[in-house]
């Protein structure tokens, strides 16, 4: 199935849940904030929502330094 | 009507700063029309704000508010004085934002850090070596004292965690991210996206190094929540943080501060 993260179309497999689909991209899943389908997702959120066939994903990626 | 050092003095059509600093007793070498330097030949207009003073006068306390706030452009700093500013995290980040903050005029500033001043700090960060070993949050405090008086601050000496920001921060009118941990950076949209509605919010991601200056920008995420980076740049061995690429990225968040503040984003756009 497809989603479409931050513009691009990505092809993954079905059932992939968000915190995967953040590590299968190679990010440290604590540091990314998380839009999808138009909702900021929760951190306890990400183990548990399944991405479906034509989800929206915004990731806001943070990297250290302050 | 003219205002002299914040004052109400009676305006004379064809009157000139040198005759204002001679009916003020002619010493006056440091001369502001309208937040701006002016010369003694210059021609006033009913209403400008002037501001004369002599060099190395030592000012009351009084005069000292008004002298704070004669370089400020007209109307803006009575607006920054009413605002309350959060910051999260006063490292490179967060020292520098609260400096550049109180030298405009922000009226409060509510400052959070758990930890201390320590030597590694000092390529980047506001404190004096003096200060080594003293609490971030008191040393900073006493950093804005000595720039500007008249800044309110208020201090939250402990280490944030992601259900605290909602409520700590819940009556400021912006709120400035400027954590070193990636995961509090996150922690911290999060919970400004879920529970500050209506504050204005400037994250920082990406700004280690020595990298080109232009690549460090300001860009919208949401309305009134802006993210200051390059957002690759990333602290690590071998890319430290650098006092003048931290101070780009510092200023930028100050200065969107600012232009929420006083409403010139365009949030429709």
């Amino acid at each position: 199935m497809k989603v479409l993260c931050n513009g691009e179309a990505q092809e993954i497999a079905s059932g992939t849940r968000v915190a995967d689909y953040i590590r299968q991209l190679g990010l440290d899943i604590y540091s990314v904030v998380v839009e999808c389908d138009g909702r900021i997702l929760t951190r306890e959120e990400y183990g548990s929502h399944e991405l479906q066939d034509g989800s929206v994903l915004e990731l806001i990626r943070f990297v250290g330094g302050g | 009507m003219l205002l002299v050092n914040e004052r109400a003095f009676p305006f004379n059509s064809g009157m000139t700063l040198a005759d204002l600093v001679k009916e003020q007793g002619g010493d006056a070498d440091i001369l502001l029309v309208n937040g701006y330097p002016a010369t003694l030949d210059t021609a006033l207009s009913d209403g400008d704000r002037c501001c004369l003073w002599r060099r190395g006068k030592v000012p009351s306390a009084e005069e000292m508010r008004h002298l704070l706030y004669a370089r400020h452009s007209p109307g803006v700093q009575s607006r920054l004085q009413e605002r309350v500013v959060g910051i999260m995290g006063l490292g490179g980040l967060g020292s520098l934002v609260a400096i550049a903050l109180a030298r405009m005029g922000i009226g409060s500033l509510l400052l959070a850090d758990y930890d201390v001043v320590e030597p590694t700090n000092l390529n980047r960060q506001q404190y004096f070596v003096d200060q080594i070993g003293q609490k971030k949050t008191s040393a900073l405090r006493d950093i804005l004292q000595r720039v500007n008086p008249h800044v309110s601050v208020t201090i939250i000496d402990r280490r944030l965690v992601e259900d605290d920001i909602g409520v700590l921060f819940q009556n400021v009118h912006a709120l400035v991210e400027c954590f070193d941990d990636p995961a509090m950076k996150a922690a911290g949209l999060r919970a400004a996206l879920h529970s500050l509605p209506g504050v204005f919010y400037v994250c920082a991601s990406g700004l280690a190094g020595y990298g080109e200056n232009n690549t460090i920008r300001t860009r919208r995420l949401y309305p009134g929540i802006y993210l200051v980076g390059d957002e690759l740049s990333a602290a690590a061995p071998g890319q430290g943080l650098m006092a003048a690429r931290v101070g780009i990225a510092a200023h930028q968040q100050a200065n969107q501060v600012v232009r929420l503040l006083l409403d010139v984003e365009n949030e429709a756009g």
